[in-house]
């Protein structure tokens, strides 16, 4: 009875096991897109390989000994006051030890060679720049060198090294493009930057992954990977656009908290927004926060008006 | 008059809300209706809410964090119903913004009011046993640490029936929870709750430090000391160099939003970065405080049912030591993605990896300690082995993350909760359940059932493996965490995986409670009495004492001689057990004074969370009034006449003969009996 429970359990773990294997071959991370995904799949992957060294052991061991070694074997050794040797205890700390030092060389190096700061474009080579805002709940992409901007839509030409720069105009966010590669902080009056590149056409989801309050499920974007002369005709598409953005003109109307707000082109963008909007909190005047009209409330008078709010959505869906 | 607070601070338009405030009322009104019926008010006044007892104490911990156990599971639960139908854009049944509540109740609850009181509790309850002494260093601050810490508690339960509770994570990060995103009373019922059970855990911190350092049986020396005591005082350790960070980060913090100041914000050269390196200045030795004691469980637990003395007690000593100082220099690796330099964060990675080797030196010191023993299989030992294979995997999935180039696509994923739900899990869920298991006979006298024991354990396992190994899975898809719906469709089937594993891990918790139920119902019954006071054939001083042990823990205090010295006096045949002529005891009074300070702390932090002023005030008198009449009080102490300590000590001979002569007759029932020969 008891034999059969545990074969089953371990049946179930065996195929749960296999499920997960299958389920993370062509996932983001595993296959990605870009020469810093790749460097960082082949890290976590020899990260993870070097590990086994231990782990495959520890887990082995931990098996066979609680069996060896059950009360009822009278065929195994006991030896209750056995309890040092130097040897053992030479190598226990020996091996982790190895592995950390390995592990500690890798970090130092790649810790160096993929650092978010760190150019990818070699001598001669033109990097793209792209500046993105954190706002709430939406990403503002501005294109300094083309002149325009959009909301939740990136867009760049593929075997092109990108430089985002990052920061926010609301609490800390953080970019990230999982098919490309690293993540970083959007910080408010912080100008933090990554260097990712992408070397195969596609369209590949973005999102912030740290939690920003209510709207931050919806702070997603796609990001296209063109050709040139796609980018070129992406870039004519939003230039066709009747809207424009600075700092004083409909800068104001985005900070508006906005959930799963739909993709925004600006034909024409003020050349010292993203500045304006880092030094504005360097400014040593208060920052104004606009309120939250877009969620619900907990005071039962604002419910109603949540309940209509709702009727009307159904309307519209309809 | 009442500040902020308003009828409709209450929200009785969410039926979740509204039905739980019912089943709370109701439950409420049977247990104190119960209590009234059986007139036991007088009994729980003056032997557990008033006791300095350290054992009666630790009980109280545990209770009270079973209890906020099944809320957290509740909210863990909501949680993953919500993101097993919230896909492809579907909203689900949670509002974003009470899924982000839940999030952070969760964290909180969990961390604050779970994990931590079963620590507590559990070192409370043994290590004074175990150093042989006969209560802790400061009873009385022994009993205010834990009325606070139930205050703390009680704010937190306020806020699901009175306003809200934060939406900010179980952090707060600035400047989300700064007064212009956070504008409501969430993130102040987050500060009250735990600045006042912080105060009691740094109480608790100091306490113990001193009791473990002063208050030895003569002979304990350091290195004599049971594992379970060397990893509880790191942990006190950490406790007292590490929660006043919190303490002030949080003063900080309630400035910027009570008092306009700009600490954290945004503007006015605030640095929200400063509250994040502050918050985890504390966070990440905070992680250890919970490890350290269930690492310690694990060497007691593994040596006594080997039946086997424990491998490397030297090194592991060190291990935990080493473990301690590291803690403190490793905090950055919680947010590499910040942008600091590569050689900022290469050290900080490199520092977290050099963590690994002592945790691994420790499990393999277990491991050596199954080498050649004789193995029973008992439910704290199916513990040790499912905490040692998926802390290892936690381990190593935590050392990826501490690579800073792997962590910045790992980072704020569902790697990171499958990760530290791993450990902690894996690690102190595991050590606490194997600890409550263990130290159960000491504390009530009786056993806990076996049979619903293991089955506690199979569903925490293979509910952990089913709810948190697909998260793994989906991070490598970009999946993050605390979002409240998603857009890939392909991520539902992990997620419904996911739901399934959590409800699993539920059955184990009813199972753990089952268990309680099963083993009270069948007290009296010699298969579970504990009347021999080791019915495990233990090895530390706990065992040495009959069960539950007296209030003074031991007539005579014992004599030292080495490590597991209790072992050691029944290998060679020596009566464990004192006899007489007894002395009179020296002994701490109960007092009123720990509840009495803890009510008005609660009185004066809702006060606060509602900006009631006037109010405030008298929670703030009260309590210093109550604490200047206590240090008043010069009556704190009294003598237990050596005929009382006579009568106690002679009732558990004669429970210990009659159990002697019942195993005689049942020979196959004391299976630990059983040992095989030697060689």
């Amino acid at each position: 009875m008891r034999k059969n429970l545990y074969a089953k359990a371990a049946g179930l773990l065996l195929l749960l096991s296999l499920f997960l294997l299958l389920g993370g071959c062509s996932s983001a991370l595993m296959d990605p897109k870009g020469q810093i995904g790749e460097e960082q799949r082949t890290l976590i992957l020899t990260a993870f390989g070097i590990m086994q060294i231990v782990v495959i052991p520890v887990i082995g061991m931990t098996l066979f000994f609680a069996w060896r070694y059950r009360r009822g074997n009278h065929n195994a050794a006991y030896t209750p006051d056995w309890a040092h040797n130097t040897w053992v205890e030479v190598v226990v700390w020996l091996i982790p030890c190895v592995i950390v030092l390995f592990l500690a060389g890798l970090t130092w190096y790649t810790s160096n060679s993929l650092d978010p700061h760190k150019p990818i474009a070699e001598d001669g080579e033109e990097t793209m720049e792209i500046q993105a805002v954190s706002m709430d709940w939406k990403w503002l992409f501005i294109y300094p060198e083309q002149g325009i901007a959009t909301v939740n839509e990136l867009a760049f030409p593929a075997d092109t090294p990108v430089r985002f720069k990052v920061s926010s105009a609301s609490v800390m966010n953080s970019f990230f493009i999982p098919d490309l590669g690293s993540q970083i902080y959007a910080m408010a009056g912080m100008d933090n930057d990554v260097h990712l590149i992408a070397d195969e056409e596609g369209t590949y989801p973005g999102r912030s992954t740290n939690y920003s309050g209510s709207g931050f499920s919806g702070m997603t974007f796609d990001a296209h990977v063109t050709s040139e002369d796609g980018f070129d005709e992406w870039v004519a598409e939003v230039k066709e656009s009747s809207k424009s953005i600075s700092f004083d003109d409909g800068y104001r109307e985005l900070l508006k908290p906005s959930r799963n707000h739909p993709v925004e082109y600006f034909s024409e963008v003020s050349p010292t927004l993203y500045d304006d909007i880092l030094n504005v909190y360097h400014s040593g005047e208060p920052v104004e926060v606009l309120p939250d009209e877009t969620g619900y409330k907990h005071a039962s008078s604002d419910h109603q008006e949540q309940d209509g709010d709702m009727a009307m959505n159904a309307e519209a869906a309809e | 008059m009442f500040g902020k607070l308003g009828l409709d601070s209450i929200p009785f338009y969410d039926p979740i809300i509204v039905s739980l405030m019912i089943m709370t009322a109701l439950g409420g009104a049977v247990v104190l209706g119960g209590v009234t019926y059986y007139r036991k008010w007088g009994y729980l006044w003056s032997e557990w809410v008033t006791s300095v007892d350290h054992k009666k104490i630790g009980i109280m911990y545990f209770i009270v964090a079973l209890v906020m156990l099944v809320r957290g599971i509740g909210e863990a639960l909501m949680m993953r119903a919500q993101l097993a139908i919230a896909s492809g854009g579907a909203e689900g049944f949670l509002p974003p913004e009470h899924y982000d509540q839940l999030f952070t109740t969760h964290g909180v609850i969990m961390i604050f009011f779970v994990a931590m009181p079963m620590v507590i509790g559990l070192m409370n309850l043994i290590v004074p046993l175990q150093i042989g002494a006969r209560d802790v260093a400061y009873p009385f601050l022994n009993n205010l640490s834990f009325w606070l810490f139930v205050s703390g508690a009680m704010i937190v339960n306020l806020s699901l029936f009175i306003g809200e509770f934060g939406t900010t994570g179980w952090l707060a990060y600035a400047p989300l929870s700064g007064i212009e995103y956070s504008p409501g009373v969430g993130v102040d019922y987050w500060i009250w709750a735990l600045q006042i059970s912080g105060v009691g855990t740094t109480l608790t911190g100091i306490n113990f430090f001193v009791t473990i350092l002063k208050m030895r049986a003569p002979g304990m020396k350091m290195f004599r000391m049971p594992i379970f005591t060397w990893t509880s005082l790191c942990a006190n350790v950490l406790i007292i160099a590490s929660f006043p960070i919190l303490t002030a980060t949080i003063a900080l913090l309630t400035l910027d939003r009570y008092l306009g100041m700009n600490f954290f914000t945004n503007d006015l050269g605030g640095n929200v970065m400063m509250y994040v390196n502050l918050i985890w200045a504390w966070g990440h030795p905070e992680v250890y405080i919970l490890i350290l004691p269930a690492f310690g469980v694990f060497s007691e637990v593994v040596a006594t049912y080997a039946r086997k003395r424990l491998f490397g007690y030297h090194t592991m000593v060190w291990a935990t030591v080493a473990i301690t100082i590291l803690s403190f220099v490793v905090w950055l690796h919680h947010f590499f993605t910040m942008g600091a330099g590569a050689n900022v964060n290469a050290f900080f990675g490199i520092m977290t990896m050099i963590i690994a080797i002592p945790t691994g030196v420790k499990v393999f010191n277990w491991l050596f300690t199954m080498y050649r023993g004789s193995i029973e299989m008992s439910v704290p030992m199916l513990w040790l082995i499912g905490f040692i294979i998926v802390f290892t995997i936690g381990g190593m999935t935590g050392v990826m993350l501490s690579v800073p180039a792997a962590n910045f696509v790992l980072h704020n994923s569902l790697f990171v909760i499958a990760h530290f739900h791993n450990v902690i899990i894996g690690g102190v869920v595991f050590g606490m359940m194997a600890g409550m298991y263990y130290w159960f006979p000491k504390a009530f006298g009786f056993k806990l059932d076996e049979k619903w024991g293991k089955r506690s354990f199979w569903c925490w396992l293979i509910g952990f493996l089913m709810a948190f190994m697909p998260l793994y899975v989906l991070s490598f898809d970009g999946a993050v965490r605390r979002m409240s719906s998603y857009g890939p469709t392909e991520w539902q089937p992990m997620m419904i995986v996911a739901f399934i594993g959590a409800c699993i891990i539920l059955m184990g918790i009813l199972s753990t409670l089952i268990m309680v139920a099963v083993s009270i119902k069948n007290r009296h019954s010699m298969k579970y009495a504990d009347m021999s006071g080791d019915p495990w054939d233990g090895r530390t001083l706990e065992w040495a004492t009959s069960s539950p042990a007296p209030f003074y823990n031991f007539a005579h205090l014992p004599k030292i001689s080495g490590i597991d010295d209790f072992w050691r006096q029944k290998q060679e045949g020596r009566e464990a057990i004192g006899t007489g002529p007894y002395q009179d005891i020296h002994m701490p009074r109960n007092t009123i004074a720990g509840p009495v300070i803890s009510l008005f702390s609660l009185i004066f932090g809702f006060a606060l969370v509602w900006h009631i002023w006037w109010l405030a005030i008298v929670g703030g008198i009260g309590m210093f009034v109550a604490f200047i009449a206590r240090v008043a009080n010069d009556d704190i102490d009294y003598y237990v006449p050596a005929a009382e300590v006579e009568r106690i000590e002679n009732e558990h001979k004669q429970r210990l003969e009659e159990y002697r002569e019942w195993v005689k007759q049942h020979p196959e029932e004391a299976s630990h009996l059983q040992v095989r020969m030697q060689g």
